[in-house]
């Protein structure tokens, strides 16, 4: 059996006064696309910087392709390829500029070079533009090129934190056909999201993240049915039926919450004629997530 | 052959200051200024000619000579110090601030495998190199205005890299220190411009109070000065090598400062 690619374990990270991961168990197995689902604030980014050592955790285990961290994250960040949630190109540099300074950083081989710059444009899509300079690129083809920069040197694992957020429906698709193209080639990722529909759409496995550590974890349909059951009714009406309706729910010990003009009522199959009526619709990741947090997610 | 496959990267033990991690990060220093070569040029060669109007020329005309040196001849080597000062300093500042705070530019690079050693280093290595040779620009201006050209003017390149070496850091450990780019106003005014002033480029530090004087002899861009003229103009002696240990010892000191600082900012 192959050796997972992350394995996080006990971690702990504060900042002052602040937790930011707290007791983090993580093991992400080789050749699977991971997502790690939380809200704002739940410890996602701290993870990937503890995974890059650009932070150090306060206590607890963590190793990246069998190296520990941070004695041996150098030789880790060799054969992985880091994709930030915020933009970090350099502006006044091309595409190909950038994409062969990153081929040197990752001590690709010289003779290697021309092929390897020529392959991550391609994945990107950036063929055309390789001479364009990132300041006159637009924002789906800078991060584009942020992929294209993470897998230079062909890495065994990469980390997308947040890829697509505040992107546009356009190009946030784009990206996910580059994610996903990505997974069908065997390449491990780890991706942080706090968008419900990236994350069943494109991982193997689901970890929900609050407050700093994994409170739930399975592929998409086991999260949803372990933890919002089958069936979902939606109950619309007034706020007064709304407020009537989230009562009874209580009352009963159903599993509810609000979700915009309507309360939704989780594993609506499991309760029989009670049920108020309303939409059925089958339960979904964002049912289960809220039902995991209490929090609503994008 | 697809993403997933095996990297052609050779993995192996790694160890402190690896050349291939200096390279690259010099590399894209080296790109970058592909882009801007033009200016950091012009300012380099503009800035010594309008000291040399101004002091050679201008006070040069009431004062003819400095000790047995004409004063041309010890301004444009005095001027030397100041454009390795200023093009070691100010980038020191300015690019590690700018390239760490507003374009995040070293998280890329330390997502990469490269540590804050590799990354500092490179970096500062990078702005001694162009500080020792735009080392060299007063001097060619000089030798326009009537410098006499010798051998020994070419070990400013050296003297250079070696000063710059240590402003460079100094620059970078200013830059992890300072909380805004405000901040190194503060310093421009109240450490940099006296610094230049009370290291003998312009007049000599006999002409001071005792206790500047004093002062001055710690101020590494005075060793610098000595060293330059006594390279470009013919005086080397047993003198300069404490002169020379100076400055590698400011260029050591700033350099492991740096690193430390640095690192305590961007490894949280």
């Amino acid at each position: 059996m192959q050796p997972p690619a992350i394995a996080i374990r006990g971690a702990h990270k504060r900042y002052g006064e602040i937790t930011a991961v707290n007791g983090l168990d993580l093991e992400v197995a080789a050749g699977v696309c991971f997502g790690l689902l939380g809200p704002n604030g739940a410890g996602k980014s701290t993870t990937m910087r503890l995974l890059t050592a650009q932070s150090l955790a306060d206590a607890g285990e963590i190793s990246v392709l069998g190296y520990p961290l941070p004695a041996q994250s150098k030789q880790a960040r060799m054969q992985m390829g880091v994709v930030p949630q915020l933009d970090n190109l350099d502006i006044e540099l091309t595409c190909r500029q950038i994409l062969s300074v990153f081929a040197r950083l990752y001590r690709v081989a010289r003779h290697e070079r021309h092929a390897a710059v020529a392959r991550a444009l391609q994945i990107a899509n950036l063929g055309a533009r390789a001479d364009t300079r990132v300041s006159d690129l637009s924002g789906g083809m800078r991060r584009r090129l942020l992929v294209a920069r993470g897998l230079i040197h062909r890495p065994r694992l990469v980390l997308l934190d947040e890829p697509t957020v505040g992107l546009d429906p356009q190009i946030r698709q784009e990206l996910w056909s580059l994610i996903d193209g990505l997974r069908s080639e065997g390449v491990t990722m780890l991706m942080s999201t706090h968008y419900i529909e990236e994350a069943e759409r494109l991982a193997d496995v689901v970890a929900v993240m609050s407050a700093g550590r994994v409170i739930a974890q399975g592929t998409p349909a086991e999260l949803v049915r372990a933890h919002a059951g089958e069936r979902v009714v939606e109950v619309y009406g007034t706020p007064e039926r709304l407020t009537q309706v989230s009562e009874l729910a209580a009352q009963r010990g159903w599993s509810s919450r609000r979700s915009g003009p309507a309360v939704a009522i989780m594993r609506a199959e499991t309760l029989g004629e009670e049920v108020p009526d309303g939409t059925s619709r089958p339960a979904n990741l964002e049912d289960a997530f809220v039902a995991l947090t209490g929090e609503e997610i994008e | 052959m697809s993403a997933g496959e095996s990297a052609p990267v050779e993995v192996r033990r790694v160890r402190r200051l690896e050349p291939a991690a200096l390279a690259g990060v010099m590399t894209r220093d080296v790109v970058l200024f592909g882009r801007y070569w033009k200016a950091t040029t012009f300012s380099s060669i503009v800035q010594p000619t309008i000291y040399l109007l101004a002091f050679a020329a201008g006070i040069g005309a009431l004062v003819h000579r400095v000790g047995h040196f004409s004063y041309l001849d010890y301004v444009a080597t005095g001027v030397v110090a100041t454009a390795v000062l200023f093009s070691s300093a100010f980038p020191g500042m300015f690019n590690t601030f700018v390239r760490w705070r507003f374009q995040r530019t070293y998280d890329a690079l330390l997502a990469a495998p490269v540590d804050v050693e590799e990354l500092v280093t490179a970096e500062i290595l990078w702005i001694a190199l162009r500080a020792g040779v735009y080392g060299l620009a007063p001097l060619v201006v000089g030798i326009v205005f009537g410098l006499h050209p010798t051998a020994g003017m070419l070990l400013v390149v050296p003297i250079g890299f070696l000063t710059g070496f240590g402003f460079a850091g100094f620059g970078v450990l200013l830059a992890a220190i300072a909380k805004t780019i405000d901040n190194f106003n503060y310093v421009t005014s109240a450490v940099l411009t006296p610094m230049f002033l009370v290291a003998g480029t312009f007049f000599p530090i006999t002409s001071l109070p005792a206790g500047i004087r004093v002062a001055a002899k710690f101020n590494p861009l005075y060793h610098c000065v000595q060293l330059v003229r006594d390279a470009s103009l013919g005086g080397l002696g047993v003198a300069d090598l404490a002169h020379a240990g100076v400055l590698l010892l400011f260029a050591l000191v700033m350099w492991r400062l740096a690193i430390w600082r640095l690192g305590t900012r961007l490894i949280d």
